[in-house]
This record gives structure tokens, C-alpha cells and sequence, in this order.
């Protein structure tokens, strides 16, 4: 894996510790940022290509960083003891890439970490065509195959599709998956998300009640696996 | 117009007080008979010992047996409350005693004689009020009543009977009250009565003689069918009217009785209302306060104050509206009420009173397209006109002795200016200078200065002046046209002035007393505090009716007495004792009221739609009535913007109340994620130093791998306890949003992959159910525990079956385990907070889990329950279970999702 400059923004030191063996272990280059002012010094000198941020800083709501990590580029992955559901879509609708409760995986961490980064590097030209498993989505000629036959689906459950396949391996919220394929004006409109959801399951899932391939966050958002 | 038929909430209203609304208030059963003797206390009995038989805990108030055998013989069996004595100037008198009945409180108690009058000292001066109390308190009532004791019915049959009962009883008592008819024929008693079966008071009897002629007794019977009737039909449309089965009923009725100081008022009260009875329509009782009125005799005003009373007993609104004349102030009610009804008493008057002041009653069929007036003669009515004779009577009509010194030497002045005019030879235009004098005396003191200056003007003109000059004969009978012009102009300009004059005089009263609400209700706006609205109020109402003045304010339950005028007035307990029964019943109490009338105080309840706030009480140093009838409007007006004070600083102080509720809450919250965030944090970092750790020796990769089992299970402990904490503080908050139950069970399953650690998960959940609307992620969490439960406590490598389906009346989603099972009889207890059982604790549980499976269901509305298999398998069944309301069964086209 390309080594990346990792910047951590966590109070306890016990965590930074832990986060930072993990990842120099994975080879990154790790900074640390123990309350908001010196996370905005880093993020402005060292440049970082990633973020992991705490939400509960001594000296300001984590969330308040968002906007400007990603103005400054960088992927962004929060890592808060906030467990509620209001939090984690707040955050990532301010564009958080991930979120991640505590206590942690180290691993998981690493993973999620990595589909940001990547994500990243081709946000700016989405792979044309992803492969997940034995469903095969073609972006570019805007079809669906599931072990190589061609399956139809509705516009929506398309669109919808589509939009996760743009940002494989992340969770969209609700509320941006609504006003990407339904429109600004339906970003309550739950119901819409979950029939065509239920579409998209019972077409592609090998089995629709233990989905591998689209997964539900609860009251958060979607998640296409990869 | 097709309006859909509309339930009436009057007559709603009315059927739920004659149904007892769930037994809160009891019901009254009258047995109405035309007569004494026709078997009423009999029939009562008879019912009495029915309800008996049937199980009912019933007892007797009071029963009059007259001493006949026949009516004591059914007594018996019965309990009977004994009687209280009540000691009045040393004669020792019996009443029912309505507080033992109270104490024993039984479902029903037999009450005789309905409209009889209790002894001077009761509670109450009627027994029908002590039976209103008896209903209030949920005791079912059996009461009888003669049909003339009826209010309304009164003067009808004191009109063919010519015997007036004192003790009447209000319509409205029998309008809620089950009527049933006991009827015997005339003859039928008239033999009774022969046969001395019916008890007659000696002192009555020479009168009762007449009473009871055959003729007399038919009229009655008739009048109580009728009556009973007319109840029964008021009930079926109220029965209609509540379920809007047909909507064919004069709607909005409305009427207005004119009432003045005129004798025989009364009759015209009783017939608005038997109208309004008739018509089922509410009615008002207006008196126009004319100028007239400052001139009333204490007698009249007696007369005035009877009839509004007489109109308020009878379930009238009252209101006093100031007019220059009756016609005016009527046209402006009739507008303001919006009658379709009006009923005047028309007092004979000559024909040379009415063509000076005209007739009410023309005025009113003129001036009142849309309204039918109803005029009753007031026949009987003794005086044709009582003389005016109040106070300063005389100097009012004929003036003062000032104006006529003024007046005449005005005259003499002019004469003069006249005489010294004609030395120069013109007298042509001297007749005008006397109309100075005429205007003046007309304008400044009255029709009759002015018609005697006019009188004194024409003289002294006609002496000086006319000729022949110096005799008072008319030579030219052009000249007298000049002494009936300045006569006349007197008359006019007088009459002009007296209207001007009482005008402004209504006017500045009407403005004073506006002034007076208007200053009251400034003052009261800016106080902050019950109390001081209540001195407000007190120091308005003593000064304004000159009374003394208290108000009362519940505090804990308690009426705390919180203002008053003088300020170091005290109440007696029995004073509290009424106060108190006016907050609780919302009726006035105390002197000028009809209940509890002993006290020097008259209590009216303080209340904003139907809530009592408090209890103002005013009372007269001279413990005279502390209010007279046309001062009512005036009391009601500042009680009731005081009542509007009272609920706004009591509206402030909930305000502030829930504002510091919600910082409460909002601090609460903080405390919660900030312990959630110092507990999680540390046991972070202990996982993942030791998923970190790389073992040494084999014994070590089985420590490492017990440390963080354990470290895993306490962060566990500690979010069952958040969450616990959370539901017992009441801090969820929940949304509503549509969720799939396959996805939801799928995201559950997938989270628990560690705890269900390869055991496999049947899942029985069709993807075509309806969406359910919960929170997400209470939702979550509730299967996240239950399939953990079920992984718990199934036996090892057993499945775990999760199923839903719909189910009559909703949705039931299940967690099936094969395990132990519940042991009998815990089904509801394993819900508890710590619940454990036998060898539980082996199994790593917190006793949480399935309370907060529960607590999490609740707060969105759902209920879950456990019971054993029942499928011939040992385990144990977790079901939530959702009601229609919670599904949605998404009629959106796939095309569109």
C-alpha cells in the first residue's frame, strides 16, 4: 500500500498511541493532533492525505472540522465513543467519508481507511465498471449483469445502484442517496430508498434476506460491499 | 347546502350527564305523580326493593310514611341512614342527613319528596340541591315529586288550583333526571282519599278540599303526562341530536326575555322559559337600564332584582345593557344575541302614556324583521302606575327654587331691556328677546322652570307691551300667536335638553364603568403574581360595590386565602367550608346564592373554561346581600379578568417550569454522552492494545484472547447501562421512519456475526411485508438483544429462528431459540430489570438485555412478550409486536423507487 501521511485528532493519548502503532505498521506516516487548534496547524503544514477524528475535543465539537478537512482534500474518517445515529449521519453528510465507533477494530479501522483513500484517488474518475462477487456493474454502458446475464432493473433501483457503485465500500446517507436519484425536495422521502432497495436485493442477492451485497445501516444510510 | 348531519356537543353534553359518564355522576330515577296519594313513595319503594333483589347496595336517605302501614310495610328490609337533627330557635327539627349518606356511600339512596325545603341551618336550603350533591358524589338517586311543585308549572297551576306551593324545584333538575309517571286516575283517588289513605298536613287540608275536586285532579294529570312527555322528547332529541341521525330541528334558537320592574314579571320569565324548554334553546334575561332607573323606588328595584333572580334559578344568562330607551337597548341585545325569540311583558298603560312614550311593543314588532315577538298581557298586574317617588322626587320635576330666581329675573331683566327699547318706539321684535329667558330656564333647569318662564315671559310681554298696555287683555289675536310660540318653544327646548342631558349622564355611567374595566384590566396585566392580581381584584370589587372583598387561592390542595380588602380580613371555617364548595362545584356559595346561604359571604368560583383557579368572595359590612342583581354583570366582568390573570402567570410559571424541564433534559444528555465517551474510551484502548499484542507463547495467545473476551463483554455491561440509564430517565428520542424488517434483521444478524459465532440463523422473513415505522435504531438495538439472548441461551451449535409475519391486527416479528426455555410462569417477569435465572449467569447476561428490549419497545410504541415453544421443542419465543398503526404498506410504484 502507498505510504500516506495520516493525521490523528484525538484527545485520550492512550488511543493516539494505539492508532498510531497500527498504522505506522501499515506503513503510513502518522501526525498527531491532540485538540482542534493543533489539528487545524497540521492539517494546514503537514497536508495529510487522511483524517482520523474524534468527535469530542477538549476545545471544539469535532464536527465543526469536517468542512475544513475536506476543503484541505484529505479523506476523513471519524472515530467517536458518539454512538447515535443523529451524529453519524450529521457527520458524514458534512462529507465525512466513514464513521467509526469505539471501541474499535484496529483492523477495521485499516480497512475503512484504505476505501477512503482510495476512493480519494478516483473520486475524480469512478471506475467504469465494478465487480462485486457475481454482480457486474458497467457504469459507462449503464448496465447490471449478475453472473454474466444481464438483469434488469427500474430506474431508480439504477439510479440508486449506480450512486453507491460511485463510492464502493462507503456509506451514503440517506438523505444524499435521496436527493441524488430522487431530487432535492425527497430527502425524507425513507420509503422511496427501501423499495427500491428491496428491488435491488431480491435482483442481485443470491439470498435476499442475508444480503452480502447491499447493506443497510440503520437509520444512517446504504453501503455497497466490496 | 348537503352538510353532512353533525353531532350537536350540547346535547352531547346533556347525554353525557344524564348517562353518569362512566358513573362519575349519579343518576336520578323521579317518579312524578299529579297528586299526594297517587303511590309515589310506593312506586319508589317498590323499585328500591327491585335493585335490592338485583344486588345493588341500596339504602334510605329519608321516606315520609305519613305513618300509613302500607307504605311503612315496604320499608322494611331497607337500611335506613337515620336522620339528622337540626336545632332552630329550640324547636328540634329532622332533615336527611346528607353527610352520613355521603360516609356510607351507597350505589343508590332513596330520597322522598324531591322539592322539599329543609330547615333553616342546613346545607342547603333545598333537599333537591343536597340530592345534586348526592349524583355529584356517584350515588344513584330514587326521588319523588308532585307535578306543581315544577318551577315552570307553578303559576299554571296555581291559576286553576288557587293553591300556591312554596317549594318549587327548578326545570333543569328534572331535565336530567329518568321520569316515570305514576298515574291513578282521578276517581280512583278521590276513593283513596275517602278512604284516608292519603296523608294531608292538618293546616292545609280546608285548602286542599278544593284541591282535590275531579276537575282539578284531571288538569294535573294531564300536566304531568305532558311534562314526562315533553322530558322523554327533549331526551330523544337530545339522543337524536348527539347521534346526528336526522338533521331536521329548528337550529339556533335563541331567546331573548325583556325584563323590567313591572308586576307580574314573573310570568313572563316562566314563559320564556317554557319556551325555551319547548324550543330547547338557550335564553337570555336582559334589562335595559334606562334613565328611568335612577328614579326607581326601593320597591321597584325589589321587584327588578326578583325577576332577574327568578330568571337565573331558571337557567336564564343574565345581562344588563344601559340604553336611553327600553327599545334601543333591546334592538342592540337582539343583535348581539342573534334571537330569533323575544318575550315582553306588555303592563296595561293608558292610551295617553302610550302615545307620549310610545309602545315597547310596536318598536319592537317594527325594528325586528326576523324575530317573533311574543307579548303577554300582564293582566293581573295591580297599579296601573306606580308614582315615581323616590328621593329628591319633587326638586327633580319641578326644579330648583334657584332656577326660578334665575329664570324670573331674567324675565324682569328683559322687561326691562324691553321697556327701555320700546321708549324709542319699536316694539315690533321684543317678543324674541324673551325667548332668552325661555331657553335659558328650559336648558339649564328643566321643562317646568321653562314652561312657567314662558308663562311669566308671555305675561310680563303681554302687560308691558301689547296693547292695550298695562292689562293683560289681548287686543290683536296676532299677539297671542307670539305668547303660544314662546309657551311652545319652552316645551320643545326643554324636552330636548332633559334627552341631551340623560344622555350624557348614560353615557358617562356606561364610560365610567368601561373606565373602571379597562383600568382594572391595565393594572391586573402588569402584575406578576396570583396574589397581586388578587389585591388588584379585591381593592376593584370593594371599591366599585362597596363591599369587603377576599380572594382564595388553591395551594397544595388547600384554599389559602391570598388577598383581601380590608386587609386583615379572616374567613370563619364555615365561610372556608363554603369557599371551598364553591371552587370544588364551580358555583357560587353563600349569602345571595342558594346554597349554603347562612354565611355573611358570597363566593363565586374564579374560572377559565371549566378550571377552577380560585375563589372570590365578597361580603357587605351591614351583612346585607353583597350584590344586587344589576350589579352581577359587573362582578362577572372582573372576575372573569382576573381569571384571565390568574391562568396567564399560571401559563408564565409552567413556561418557566418546562424550561428549566428542558434544561434538565438537555444537561442530562450531556452527562450521558460525556460518561458514555469516558467509559468507551478507555476500554478502546485496552482492546486494541491487546487485538495488538503479539503472544509470546501459546498460553499466552489463550490469556490475551480471555482479556479482551472480557474487555469486550464489560464495554458491552457499560452500553446495556447507557442505554438502561436512558430509558429510565426518559432521555430516548425517537424518530419515525419506514423500515424494512428483512433489512433490519439482516443488519442485526450481520452485527452479531462475533456472539452467534458460526451457530446458524434460520431466518423465516418474507420480503413482500409491509414496512414497519420505528425508531432505527431502537429498533436495532431491540434485535441486537434479542437474537444475542437467543444466542445465549440456546443450546450450542441449536439455530436461532427469526420469523415474521402478519398477524389480525398488525405484524408479530419473533426470536426463536431452542434452549432451556422460560421457566413456568416467568413470562413477564424475565422482562425485568436484572431478571435472571437459574444458570443465567454461566451464560455472560447482564440482565439488561431483555429489559431494555422492552424499555426500547415501549418508547416506540410496540409491546413485546415471551412464552415457551409451543411446537413440541424446548426453547423460548421473544415476540414484538406491532399494531396496523406502526405498518406501512408502501403503495409507491416500483417505476418510481
Amino acid at each position: 500500500m502507498t505510504p500516506n501521511a495520516i493525521l490523528i485528532v484525538e484527545d485520550d493519548g492512550a488511543i493516539r498511541r494505539l492508532l498510531h502503532a497500527a498504522l505506522t505498521r501499515s506503513g503510513h506516516s502518522v501526525i498527531e493532533a491532540a485538540d482542534g487548534r493543533a489539528a487545524l496547524a497540521a492539517l494546514a503544514i503537514d497536508k495529510p492525505d487522511a483524517v482520523l477524528l474524534d468527535l469530542g475535543l477538549p476545545d471544539r465539537d469535532g464536527l465543526e472540522l469536517i468542512p475544513l478537512v475536506k476543503a484541505a482534500g484529505a479523506a476523513l474518517l471519524v472515530v467517536s465513543a458518539r454512538e447515535d445515529t443523529a451524529q453519524k449521519v450529521a457527520a458524514l453528510d458534512l462529507g465525512a467519508d466513514d464513521y467509526i465507533t469505539k471501541p474499535f477494530d484496529s483492523e477495521e479501522v485499516l480497512a475503512r481507511l484504505r476505501t477512503a483513500l482510495r476512493h480519494r484517488v478516483v473520486a475524480s474518475a469512478p471506475a467504469a465498471l465494478l465487480r462485486l462477487g457475481a454482480v457486474e456493474i458497467d457504469l459507462g454502458a449503464r448496465l447490471v449483469r449478475r453472473e454474466g446475464e444481464e438483469v434488469h432493473l427500474t430506474r431508480k433501483e439504477y439510479a440508486l445502484l449506480a450512486e453507491l457503485a460511485r463510492h464502493p465500500g462507503r456509506v451514503i446517507t440517506h438523505a444524499q442517496l435521496l436527493r441524488a436519484v430522487w431530487g432535492p425536495g425527497h430527502e425524507h422521502d425513507v420509503e422511496y430508498l427501501r423499495v427500491a432497495a428491496r428491488g435491488i436485493r431480491r435482483k442481485l442477492e443470491a439470498d435476499p434476506a442475508a444480503p452480502v451485497l447491499l447493506r443497510n445501516e440503520p437509520g444512517v444510510g446504504y453501503r455497497l460491499m466490496v | 347546502m348537503n352538510e353532512a348531519p353533525r353531532p350537536d356537543p350540547d346535547a352531547l353534553l346533556r347525554l353525557v350527564a344524564r348517562q353518569g359518564n362512566d358513573g362519575a355522576r349519579g343518576r336520578l330515577k323521579v317518579f312524578l305523580g299529579a297528586a299526594p296519594g297517587v303511590g309515589k313513595t310506593c312506586k319508589m319503594l317498590e323499585e328500591g326493593a327491585a335493585r335490592r333483589a338485583a344486588g345493588s347496595d341500596v339504602a334510605i336517605g329519608v321516606v315520609e310514611t305519613h305513618g300509613r302501614a302500607e307504605t311503612l310495610a315496604r320499608t322494611t328490609g331497607f337500611e335506613v341512614i337515620p336522620r339528622a337533627r337540626i336545632d332552630h330557635r329550640g324547636q328540634g327539627l329532622e332533615e336527611m342527613d346528607l353527610d352520613a349518606i355521603l360516609a356510607r356511600h351507597p350505589a343508590l339512596v332513596l330520597v322522598d319528596e324531591l322539592a322539599h325545603t329543609n330547615a333553616p341551618g342546613s346545607r342547603h336550603d333545598k333537599r333537591w340541591q343536597d340530592v345534586d350533591e348526592l349524583l355529584d358524589a356517584g350515588i344513584d338517586v330514587l326521588s319523588t315529586l308532585n307535578i306543581q311543585h315544577l318551577e315552570s308549572l307553578n303559576d299554571v297551576v296555581a291559576s286553576f288550583t288557587h293553591v300556591r306551593v312554596r317549594e318549587t324545584l327548578p326545570d333543569r333538575v328534572l331535565d336530567e333526571a329518568e321520569i316515570e309517571v305514576v298515574d291513578l286516575p282521578p276517581d280512583a283517588l278521590i276513593e283513596r282519599l275517602r278512604e284516608g289513605k292519603v296523608y294531608i298536613p292538618e293546616e292545609a287540608s280546608r285548602a286542599l278540599t278544593h284541591f282535590f275536586s275531579k276537575s282539578n285532579l284531571s288538569a294535573l294529570r294531564e300536566l304531568a303526562l305532558r311534562r314526562a312527555a315533553q322530558t322523554v322528547d327533549a331526551q330523544m332529541l337530545d339522543l337524536v341530536r348527539a347521534q346526528a341521525l336526522a338533521g331536521n330541528w329548528a337550529a339556533g334558537e335563541r331567546i331573548v326575555v325583556a325584563l323590567s320592574d313591572d308586576p307580574g314579571g314573573e310570568e313572563v320569565v316562566r314563559t320564556a322559559r317554557r319556551m325555551a324548554d319547548a324550543l330547547r334553546a338557550p335564553w337570555t334575561a336582559v334589562h335595559v337600564e334606562t334613565p328611568r332607573d335612577a328614579h326607581l323606588s326601593p320597591a321597584q328595584h325589589a321587584r327588578l332584582a326578583a325577576h332577574l333572580e327568578l330568571a337565573a334559578t331558571l337557567g336564564a344568562r343574565i345581562a344588563s345593557v344601559p340604553a336611553l330607551d327600553v327599545a334601543t337597548g333591546l334592538l342592540t341585545v337582539l343583535a348581539e344575541t342573534r334571537a330569533t325569540q323575544l318575550v315582553l311583558g306588555k303592563a296595561p298603560r293608558s292610551r295617553w302614556h302610550q302615545w307620549r312614550h310610545g309602545s315597547v311593543v310596536d318598536q319592537m314588532v317594527r325594528g325586528t324583521p326576523g324575530v317573533a315577538v311574543h307579548v303577554l298581557g300582564l293582566a293581573g298586574a295591580a297599579p296601573l302606575r306606580e308614582p315615581l317617588r323616590p328621593r329628591g322626587w319633587l326638586t327633580r320635576r319641578w326644579g330648583t327654587p334657584l332656577g326660578y330666581v334665575v329664570s324670573l329675573g331674567l324675565v324682569a331683566l328683559v322687561t326691562l331691556v324691553g321697556v327701555s327699547i320700546a321708549s324709542f318706539g319699536n316694539i315690533t321684535n321684543i317678543a324674541l328677546l324673551y325667548l332668552v329667558p325661555v331657553l335659558v330656564a328650559a336648558t339649564r333647569y328643566g321643562l317646568r322652570t321653562g314652561v312657567v318662564t314662558g308663562i311669566a315671559g308671555s305675561l310680563a310681554y303681554n302687560f308691558f307691551f301689547i296693547p292695550p298696555i298695562h292689562t293683560f287683555t289681548i287686543a290683536d289675536p296676532q299677539n297671542l300667536i307670539t305668547v303660544f310660540v314662546l309657551l311652545g318653544v319652552a316645551v320643545l327646548v326643554s324636552q330636548m335638553a332633559a334627552r341631551s342631558r340623560d344622555q350624557a349622564l348614560m353615557a358617562e355611567r356606561s364610560a365610567a364603568q368601561n373606565r373602571a374595566l379597562a383600568g382594572f384590566a391595565r393594572l391586573i396585566a402588569g402584575e406578576t403574581t396570583a396574589a397581586a392580581v388578587g389585591q388588584v381584584l379585591c381593592a376593584e370589587a370593594a371599591q366599585l360595590l362597596d363591599v369587603r372583598a377576599v380572594l382564595l387561592l388553591p395551594e397544595d390542595g388547600a384554599l389559602v386565602l391570598r388577598a383581601a380588602i380590608p386587609p386583615e380580613d379572616t374567613l370563619t371555617t364555615l365561610e372556608h367550608a363554603a369557599a371551598r364548595w364553591a371552587f370544588d362545584r364551580m358555583r357560587p356559595a353563600g349569602r345571595g346564592s342558594d346554597t349554603l346561604t347562612a354565611s355573611d359571604w358570597l363566593f363565586s368560583p374564579v374560572a377559565v373554561g371549566g378550571r377552577p383557579l380560585g375563589v372570590f368572595g365578597i361580603a357587605r359590612e351591614d351583612a346585607a346581600a353583597p350584590v344586587r342583581a344589576d350589579q352581577r354583570p359587573l362582578l362577572a366582568s372582573l372576575i372573569d379578568q382576573a381569571a384571565l390573570s390568574l391562568e396567564r402567570i399560571a401559563a408564565e410559571a409552567e413556561m418557566a417550569e418546562v424550561g428549566q424541564l428542558r434544561e434538565a433534559d438537555r444537561l442530562r444528555s450531556a452527562l450521558l454522552s460525556s460518561v458514555s465517551h469516558d467509559l468507551r474510551t478507555p476500554l478502546t484502548a485496552i482492546i486494541g492494545t491487546l487485538a495488538d499484542m503479539a503472544p509470546a507463547t501459546p498460553a499466552q495467545t489463550t490469556q490475551i484472547a480471555t482479556a479482551r473476551a472480557e474487555a469486550e463483554r464489560l464495554n458491552r455491561f457499560v452500553a446495556n447501562l447507557l442505554d438502561m440509564v436512558r430509558i429510565e430517565a426518559g432521555a430516548l428520542t425517537r424518530t419515525g421512519e419506514a423500515v424494512d424488517i428483512a433489512e433490519a434483521v439482516a443488519s442485526a444478524v450481520h452485527d452479531l456475526k462475533p456472539q452467534l459465532a458460526g451457530r446458524p440463523v434460520r431466518l423465516d422473513v418474507s420480503p413482500e411485508l409491509p414496512f414497519v415505522v420505528v425508531d432505527p435504531q431502537l429498533f436495532h438495538h431491540c434485535l441486537l438483544n434479542l437474537i444475542d439472548n437467543a444466542a445465549k441461551y440456546g443450546a450450542t451449535g441449536a439455530p436461532v429462528t427469526i420469523a415474521a409475519r402478519r398477524i389480525p391486527g398488525g405484524l408479530a416479528l419473533s426470536v426463536i431459540d431452542q434452549g432451556p426455555g422460560l421457566p413456568p410462569g416467568s413470562e413477564a417477569r424475565i422482562f425485568e430489570t436484572f431478571a435472571r435465572f437459574e444458570g443465567s449467569d454461566r451464560r455472560g447476561g447482564t440482565g439488561l438485555g431483555l429489559a431494555i428490549v422492552k424499555g426500547f419497545a415501549e418508547a416506540m410504541g410496540l409491546t413485546v412478550s415471551a412464552a415457551n415453544r409451543s411446537d413440541n421443542t424446548a426453547g423460548a419465543v421473544f415476540t414484538l409486536h406491532f399494531d396496523e398503526a406502526h405498518l406501512r404498506r408502501s403503495d409507491i410504484d416500483p417505476e418510481d423507487a
